[in-house]
């Protein structure tokens, strides 16, 4: 096989290979390419490494108290936690999936988009939902005294969801779209000709739905839970506002309350070992599988869709619609309500500005990290070496930190860049350049660009694994050079791939609060950073026009995605 | 060619310094804080009337001292403004202020509420009392011993151990019982306590207000906020279903916590930072905090808000501030031994 490595320019395999070999294939290496490639992955480990050096840096007198005390517990609850997460997004994820593409409801069009809403919703502003419309004075447990006539909180039971499962429940209920969205894509382009052949071979629903749709759809499962469960190890906001001590919860009260910023980051590069095994493990449990479509296996025709009789017709759009309700519902009816009393405040100079920041570091963030992700991919493809696809992999492990300890490790690397070259250019030039990035908004757009480089990157692989390989050997053995066969061939087909990532980035930058609140230059609001200030001095219902708004501004890009990629998918069929 | 490059990139570099030193200009002081910039507001608004000097204010939750750190010498901030005393003698420690001996503000400003040095200035009191039900608690008094009594089994609620003016508490009492008592207490809180640890301070009232308990842990301002909450009448509602009580250490006081502010090491403005800080210190700021923030002034002889005084009178705990500061690790810890925050029933 074709390995990384090659001499530059030179001819692999020869054009007389008998029938049956890979097509010969001129493989160029690319020293430039390599070397801005692993440039910038490096640019993106930085936090981590700057993170590692201060870990390093530690005594480890905060072990034996952490190691007696915290961590036992901590583990137990952040495993539990992750496990509860996993299930709760695959089951919602994938059966959604499969209701919306395989079978024709009422409201089946409505339910496919709304599907992906919950996106739009922070964790930290749905816990807080959650907490409320739970709590005992919230709508829920006052139906329950009205229904049964209790009078008071010692005369019933109420599960508290201010705990493990209760947050798990609702980072699944905002967190399954990632899931849903990935193995939709799967279930539309080609679960149904595969499904299809199945059937006709006699294989009853069910058996096809275990042994031939779930196994073709596994890699983009896998893709979406990944996701999901690197939100949630980083999720801070929810954990916090719950009282569920997590790991994450340890790295913060080791820094904060104990003073020792380097036990804290101890324990964050502990945790981010832990998430590359867990990747390396994945990757190694599919070492042997490919799953993009072959040749044929395209039908020209729409299959349809198996329409519902009886009571089954309605009770799948209402099973359908209850994460819709969890995910989006409650948070959007709890802040609506507060929001509803601060009608003013959609005209406040405040959040308008805050809306203009957010929009624009998002925007600017989704570019970037796109085309940072492709770079890293097409670097990776062009030369099939390890080294490569271990800066790429490695850049990815960032998302799993929690944003404000990462952002942390991005302040110690840029404020010592801003300093260098602040004394650089007052030796040099006799001025001071100040702090051209820690000073600034390029920070933030850098902070979230390094967080979130791992979903664009996530996004358009899983994009790429589907498309058949030989698609660019043809373009090249056509005589195309590989960047023309990456321009013209691979970036219209991985279209799709690439919305997804771009708004994918964009919601998460929306959303993001921890990095940009230690970043961000004076002056400079988003509108979670103004969420966040009314939320923590104790009344985030002066938050909540703001919370209402990053959930329109993530929702309306999301739903456009969602309808996209089902235009996409259909019309490849 | 060269020197055009040359040219271009200075250009360049000019152009991103205009970005950022807008902070830097004249009459402005650049304030790094942890309290939220609202609550900070009206105090900052009369101080630019009063002397035209602008203020431009950067909240972060967490890091502050760690950002000046790592800006050095070209770190804009000024003036950083906290709460909790930890956090005040913390900036100090991590070398992020700078001592200011100013005749003027230690006139106004009592020695047990600032700095020996000058690294930090107290500015307002908040006590940690006891919120009791108006309905089901009938007590007058309740110590901070007594809520390690059995007969609270089941009806205490406060928030996380972990947070900043639990640590206070905790740390105090480990100042005035030893490190064994105050262990043995807490395990007491624990298991009198009715659920898990969790939320703020006034969420602990709509608690009491439901029924889930019959005292809890809070701090006074947060009352005077909850009860002329005009916009929200479940917080009204709150407010008024619980009454305050100063419990005291057996020969002390009631704990009280401060809010202050410090000097940044750098200080770019630092006149106009010294003109603030005085400010933040006079009589006219001092009655700006108890009026909006209902927290108690430092300025000897200065009454709170009328709110606040119909709470009863604080009588402050002596121990200083400096020792509560300091055991704030080991609060810390013994919370996490004791498995404060898991709740009663672990």
């Amino acid at each position: 096989m074709l390995t990384g490595g090659n001499k530059g320019g030179e001819l692999i395999g020869a054009a007389e290979i008998p029938n049956g070999r890979p097509l010969p294939v001129k493989r160029l290496r690319h020293p430039l390419h390599s070397a801005f490639a692993l440039a910038i992955g490096l640019v993106v480990v930085l936090p981590v490494l700057s993170l590692a050096f201060v870990a390093l840096s530690g005594t480890g007198e905060d072990w034996p108290h952490l190691i007696d005390n915290v961590l036992p517990g901590a583990t137990r609850t952040t495993i539990a936690l992750l496990a509860m997460v996993a299930v709760l997004t695959t089951v919602a994820g994938v059966a959604c999936a499969w209701a919306v593409v395989a079978y024709e409801f009422p409201f089946r069009r409505i339910l496919s988009w709304a599907l992906v809403l919950p996106l739009a919703v922070p964790p930290y502003l749905a816990a807080y939902a959650f907490g409320e419309f739970f709590q005992y004075q919230g709508p829920v447990q006052s139906l329950v005294r009205a229904l049964f006539g209790f009078e008071t909180i010692r005369d019933y039971w109420f599960p508290d969801i201010r705990s493990t499962w209760g947050t798990a429940f609702v980072l699944g209920s905002v967190l399954y779209p990632y899931v849903y969205l990935t193995t939709r894509i799967v279930f539309l382009m080609q679960g149904r000709n595969i499904a299809d052949v199945a059937r006709t071979l006699g294989a009853r629903p069910a058996r096809v739905f275990w042994r031939v749709l779930l196994p073709v759809a596994r890699p983009a499962i896998v893709a979406g839970v990944a996701l999901v469960l690197m939100e949630t190890i980083n999720d801070i906001g929810a954990a916090e506002y719950f009282g569920v001590r997590t790991l994450t919860v340890a790295v913060y009260t080791t820094w904060l309350n104990r003073g020792s910023l380097e036990g804290g980051a101890q324990i964050a590069i502990l945790m981010l070992v832990l998430v590359v095994l867990l990747l390396v493990a994945e990757q190694w449990a599919r070492r042997r599988q490919r799953f993009h479509a072959g040749r044929g296996t395209h039908l020209k025709v729409h299959p349809p869709r198996v329409a519902l009789k009886g009571w089954t017709r309605y009770a799948l759009p209402l099973a359908v619609a209850l994460p819709i309700l969890c995910g989006f519902g409650v948070p959007i009816t709890v802040f609506g309500q507060y929001a509803s009393r601060r009608l003013e405040q959609f005209t406040s100079p405040d959040v308008a500005k805050a809306f203009l920041n957010s929009l624009m570091t998002a925007s600017i963030t989704a570019i970037v990290t796109v085309a940072i992700a492709l770079f890293l991919l097409n670097a990776q493809r062009l030369s099939k070496g390890r080294a490569m696809a271990a800066t790429v992999r490695l850049a990815s492990v960032g998302y799993a930190l929690p944003g404000g300890i990462l952002g942390l490790g991005l302040l110690f690397v840029l404020a010592r860049f801003d300093n260098v070259v602040d004394g650089f250019a007052r030796a040099q030039f006799g001025f001071s350049t100040g702090l051209l990035l820690t000073g600034s908004a390029a920070a933030v757009v850098l902070a979230c660009t390094i967080r979130f480089v791992a979903l664009a990157e996530g996004a358009i692989r899983s994009g790429m694994e589907k498309l058949p390989g030989s698609l660019d050997e043809a373009a090249r053995s056509l005589g195309k050079t590989p960047s023309q066969s990456a321009a013209k061939v691979l970036l219209p087909l991985l279209r799709p791939a690439i919305l997804t990532a771009a708004v994918l980035v964009f919601v998460d930058t929306v959303k993001e609060l921890s990095a940009t609140i230690l970043l961000r230059p004076f002056g400079f609001s988003t509108l979670a950073t103004y969420v966040y200030e009314n939320a923590s001095r104790g009344v985030p219902e002066e938050g909540a026009v703001a919370a209402i708004v990053i959930i329109i501004t993530a929702m309306v890009p999301v739903v456009l995605l969602s309808g996209a990629l089902v235009r996409d998918a259909e019309a490849s069929l | 060619m060269k020197i055009g490059n040359a040219r271009s990139i200075v250009a360049g570099l000019a152009l991103a310094a205009l970005f950022t030193s807008s902070a830097l200009a004249d009459g402005v002081v650049n304030i790094y804080t942890y309290r939220q910039p609202d609550l900070i507001k009206p105090v900052l608004d009369a101080f630019t009337a009063e002397t035209g000097i602008k203020t431009e204010v950067l909240f972060l939750d967490k890091g502050l001292e760690e950002r000046i750190l790592a800006e050095g010498e070209n770190s804009p901030a000024d003036v950083i403004m906290t709460v909790d005393i930890a956090r005040l003698t913390s900036a100090k420690e991590k070398g992020v202020t700078q001592p200011l001996v100013d005749e003027e503000v230690n006139k106004l400003l009592p020695s047990e509420y600032r700095d020996p040095e000058g690294h930090w200035f107290g500015l307002t009191k908040r006590a940690r009392v006891i919120y009791a039900s108006k309905e089901r608690v009938k007590d007058t008094a309740i110590t901070y011993a007594e809520l390690a009594d059995p007969k609270w089994k089941g009806k205490i609620c406060m928030r996380s151990g972990q947070h900043d003016y639990n640590l206070a508490l905790f740390s105090a009492a480990i100042a005035h019982w030893g490190p064994e008592k105050t262990e043995e207490w807490m395990k007491g809180l624990k298991a009198n306590l009715a659920k898990k640890p969790d939320g703020g301070d006034r969420p602990q009232a709509g608690a009491i207000a439901a029924g889930e308990c019959d005292i809890a842990i809070g701090n006074t301002y947060y009352v005077g906020l909850m009860r002329n909450n005009d916009k929200d009448p479940k917080e009204k509602e709150w407010g008024n279903a619980i009454n305050v009580l100063f419990p005291t250490f057996e020969n002390g006081g009631t704990h009280v916590n401060i809010s202050g502010a410090a000097l940044a090491k750098y200080a770019p403005n630092r006149d106009d930072a010294v003109k603030l800080i005085r400010f933040l210190a006079s009589h006219k700021a001092q009655q700006v905090y108890a009026e909006k923030n209902y927290e108690y002034p430092v300025e000897p002889g200065l009454e709170p808000s009328e709110t606040v005084k119909a709470f009863g009178t604080l009588k402050a705990d002596t121990l200083p501030l400096v020792d509560i500061a300091k055991g704030r690790k080991a609060a810390s810890e013994m919370v996490d031994r004791v498995g404060l925050d898991d709740g009663p029933n672990s």
